[in-house]
This record gives structure tokens, sequence and C-alpha cells, in this order.
């Protein structure tokens, strides 16, 4: 709808303009290629910005994963994340009942690409948290589609968990070489695959 | 000439000059073999076109007198601050000490000097800051690298705030028969150093064969260091008329600012490559981030005004 689709707009311009976002495409392009990005979480702004980074027409094919239990708090949030932002929404509180796994897996059905932070939570510290088995499962079930690791820096050091101002910090994002789940493959060693490959697209520590 | 005029003719130079340098690049161009393409070419073309923008973006400042100018550098101020903490680690600790940098001490201290206030404006980031930051952050009670977190912290408020403020801050100077033409103090300061970067850059790429420190900075040599600050040291003592400056004055001022030019280049270089960095950011193409245009300027703005206030003012 017209009126979702200018509000969509107008907040990745801002976004962009506040973090000064520069996207940088090693290894891949940003074609039609349906894709899982999986990426560092540090701030509720992380899918935002990568979204905004991707061209208009990719953006619309693709899907950020997000907690139901924040999102939905509210009606500013419920309608942004639902009409704006259009997130697979994960009940991460419903233990067995919820099945977040076949509600991203009805997403990549469908033909639409998906945002996902597989550290489950926002980090506090450096470095990554160890993933969840959700990546894992997603590649198992469709192992066609390209995984593609994204860092994000410097947007939880902008708008870190706990804070209500944001710094008008530089944001960029580097889009990694895609990977695929080989055949014989283990959940462990998959993940932390996953993981290493997303860690080696950070700049060095200190 | 009245003050007006004199800086109607000072930037008709100046535009002039970038003509002649656009030619000059267009030119360059024309003559590669068709379907030939040279990296220095188009880069030096892109540094052209940039530095038509700067020179427009400060003749528009100029045109709104003070406030012009203090809202300019106060841009430049932010955008520098902004590049320098972008690149250089700090802890959600310092969050709050970050705050305070960029939305109370860089405005404030641009405010003071647009109310001329010199003795809190001189000391508000060098006393006041370094006292309040850290103790802003080690209210985080996080103690990893806490010294280093507050060096850099201060440091980057220092060059970014407390350095280029004090290019606007020469219009707060009262020079006996110089009233009026402050403005002409920042055209000095600012053609004379930049100047020197430009030059440093041509001989270099003409003449150049010694580098100075690779380790620091790959492209400068000894060749062009010598050539560009004799040079743009002339540029200096030829813009004597300008100034409150006899022309030898002029001369040894243009030397020192040249030389403090050239070391803040050289200083912000190290920490590029302790960060692994080639340039501060991408905000101006061909240059790199606004902090890789005025780290000279930076440098150079605070010596320039305290030896101006020193001998010139009573």
């Amino acid at each position: 709808m017209l009126p979702d689709r200018l509000i969509a707009a107008s907040i990745c311009s801002f976004a962009k303009l506040f973090t000064g976002v520069r996207a940088r495409w090693i290894g891949g392009f940003p074609d039609q290629q349906q894709r899982i990005y999986f990426a560092n979480h540090r701030s509720h702004g992380d899918f935002v910005l990568i979204w905004a980074s991707l061209p208009a027409r990719l953006r619309r094919l693709t899907r950020p994963v997000a907690g139901a239990d924040y999102w939905l708090q509210g009606g500013l949030r419920r309608f942004l994340i639902n009409r704006v932002f259009r997130a697979v929404l994960i009940d991460r509180l419903g233990g067995r009942r919820a099945d977040p796994i076949a509600k991203m897996g009805d997403a990549l059905d469908a033909g639409e690409s998906l945002i996902l932070f597989p550290e489950g939570t926002r980090n506090l510290g450096d470095g990554l948290l160890p993933f969840k088995s959700g990546l894992y499962h997603l590649a198992c079930s469709h192992p066609e589609i390209e995984l593609v690791p994204v860092w994000i820096e410097n947007l939880g050091r902008a708008m870190p968990k706990g804070s209500l101002i944001p710094l008008p910090l530089l944001c960029s994002l580097t889009f990694g070489r895609p990977l695929t789940i080989g055949p014989a493959e283990s959940k462990a060693d998959f993940l932390a695959r996953a993981r290493q490959s997303l860690l080696d697209l950070a700049p060095p520590a200190d | 000439m009245n003050p007006t005029h004199t800086l109607i003719a000072l930037f008709s130079g100046v535009f002039a000059v970038l003509a002649l340098a656009s030619g000059i690049g267009a030119f360059l161009q024309w003559r590669l073999p068709a379907g030939r393409n040279s990296h220095v070419i188009d880069n030096l073309n892109a540094r052209i076109k940039a530095w038509w923008w700067m020179i427009g973006a400060l003749a528009l400042a100029f045109w709104g007198g003070k406030l012009g100018v203090v809202v300019l550098f106060a841009y430049i101020s932010f955008q520098s601050l902004r590049e320098f903490i972008s690149v250089t680690h700090t802890r959600i600790a310092d969050h709050r000490a970050l705050l305070w940098c960029f939305y109370f001490f860089l405005p404030l201290q641009y405010w003071l000097i647009t109310i001329n206030w010199y003795g809190l404006f001189s000391i508000l980031i060098p006393v006041y800051a370094f006292l309040l930051l850290p103790i802003s952050a080690a209210l985080g009670a996080d103690t990893t690298r806490f010294l280093e977190r507050a060096a850099k912290v201060q440091w980057g408020l220092m060059i970014s705030v407390y350095c280029i403020s004090h290019v606007p801050a020469l219009l707060t100077l009262e020079i006996p028969g110089f009233a009026e033409r402050n403005l002409q103090l920042i055209v000095f300061l600012v053609l004379t150093v930049q100047s020197s970067d430009v030059f440093q850059y041509v001989w270099g790429k003409l003449l150049g064969k010694r580098k100075l420190a690779p380790e620091i900075s790959p492209s400068k040599t000894l060749e062009g260091l010598v050539g560009g600050v004799l040079t743009s040291t002339a540029v200096g003592a030829a813009l004597w008329w300008i100034t409150p400056f006899a022309a030898w004055q002029a001369a040894v001022i243009a030397l020192i600012i040249n030389m403090l030019g050239f070391f803040g280049g050289f200083v912000l270089s190290a920490i590029k490559r302790d960060r692994g960095l080639k340039d501060w950011g991408a905000m101006i193409e061909g240059h790199g981030g606004m902090l890789d245009r005025v780290d000279s300027i930076s440098f150079s703005a605070p010596i320039f005004f305290h030896l101006v206030r020193y001998w010139w003012v009573p």
C-alpha cells in the first residue's frame, strides 16, 4: 500500500542519513537472488539498516525476522513491524508451541528473502554470541538458498541496548561471500563455520 | 579596497585558479589515448571538483558573516568528530561521555565563540571536558582499557572541536587598524595551509622520490614536503597585504603554520595506520573524509590564533 511504502522509504532515508551507512559487497552482488542474510545483533536498528541498504526492488522481497515479545508491544511498534517492515514475527517466549522454523520456512517458500540474527538476542559485548540452531534448520530445509553473512559495524555503539539517545556515528555493512551447507555437515560444524564467516568480516579488534 | 571588495577579489582569484586547474585536468584527460584510464588523473579531477564545492561552501559561509562561518566550522567539527569516534573503538560505558561530546561540548564551544567569551572557550574542552568526561565514563563502571578510552574521547574532542574552532575564533580578535577585516585572517590561514597540502601533492607527484616515513604515510616524500612548504610559504608571504603582518612576518607565520599543518596530517596518518585505514571517511570524493581534508587546519589554527593574539592584540 502506498502510505506504508512512503513510511518505509522515509525511515530508510532517515536511517541512511543519520548513520551515513556504506554497504560493501565482497564476493557477491545485490541481485534478485533469494537469500538469507544473517548478521551480528547489537541494536534494534540492525535490521532497518540492512533493509535500507538493499536496493528498493530487493527490499520489497526481503523480510526481517524479529521477536514478537518486543515488537507487538504498543500500537506504533505493531504498525511498523507488521505493515512497514512486514517482519516474520517469532515467539521467543512461547516454548514448544511456537514453531519459528516453520514460519520462516513459509516465507522462504513464498520466494521471499530473510534477515536473521542467529545470536537470538542483542549482544552487549564484543565479537559474537554462540549461534542458535535456526540457521542450520533453514539451511537443511532450503539448501538451494544462499546464506549471506552481514557484519554491521558501529550501530551497536550508536544506539546500544538501554540508551535512549543515539550517537551520530558512521556505520558500515559488509556483505560477505555466500555459503551453503555441505552434504554431510553436522549442525555444530555448520554453525561454527557460519559464525566464523561472519567474524571474518569484522574489522580488527584493538 | 573596503573589506567586502577585498574578499570578492580574493575569492575571484581563487576561483580563477580553480578554473585553471579544471582546465589542466580536462587537458590531461583529453590527452590520454582513447579507452585508456589513469587513476592519478581521475583522482586529480575528483579532487579539483571537490575543491569547487569546498571553496563554494566557504564563500557561502563568508556571505553569511560571522554566524555563517561559525555554522560552517561547527559542521566541519561535527563531521570530523563523527569520523574520529566512528573508527576509534570505545565501549558501551563511554556512550554517555560521547553524548556529552556531540550534543553539549560541541555546540557550547561554538556558542561561546559566537558571544566572544574567550575566557571560557579557551578552557572549556582542555579543562572542563577533560575532567567531566572521564567522570561520566567511570560512572559506567567498566574498567577495561579505561585510560585508553578516556584518552581517545578527549583526543577526538580536542582535534575535531577545540582545534578546529580556532578558525572562527579568529573573528573574535580585536586588532587595532584591522576592524571589519578579520575574515581575511581566515582566508590567509585556510589558503596558506590548504595550498601547502596541494603543493605537497603536486611536488610529490612530479619529483617525489625519497619517502619520508613509509610506515606512517606511503605518499609523503621529502621532495613533496620541501617543495610544498616552500611554495605555500611564498603564497602566504604574497598574501601579506590582506593581514596585519609585514611581508617578512607573513612569511615566518606561513612557514610555521605550514610545518604544523604537515605534522597534523602526519600525526593523524599514524592514527589511521594503527586502525588499518587509508582514509577517515568517504565524504569528499578524491580526498577521503572530512578529517583527511582538515587535519592540517586542526594543527595550525590554534597556534596561528595564539601568535596573532599574542603579538597583534593589545
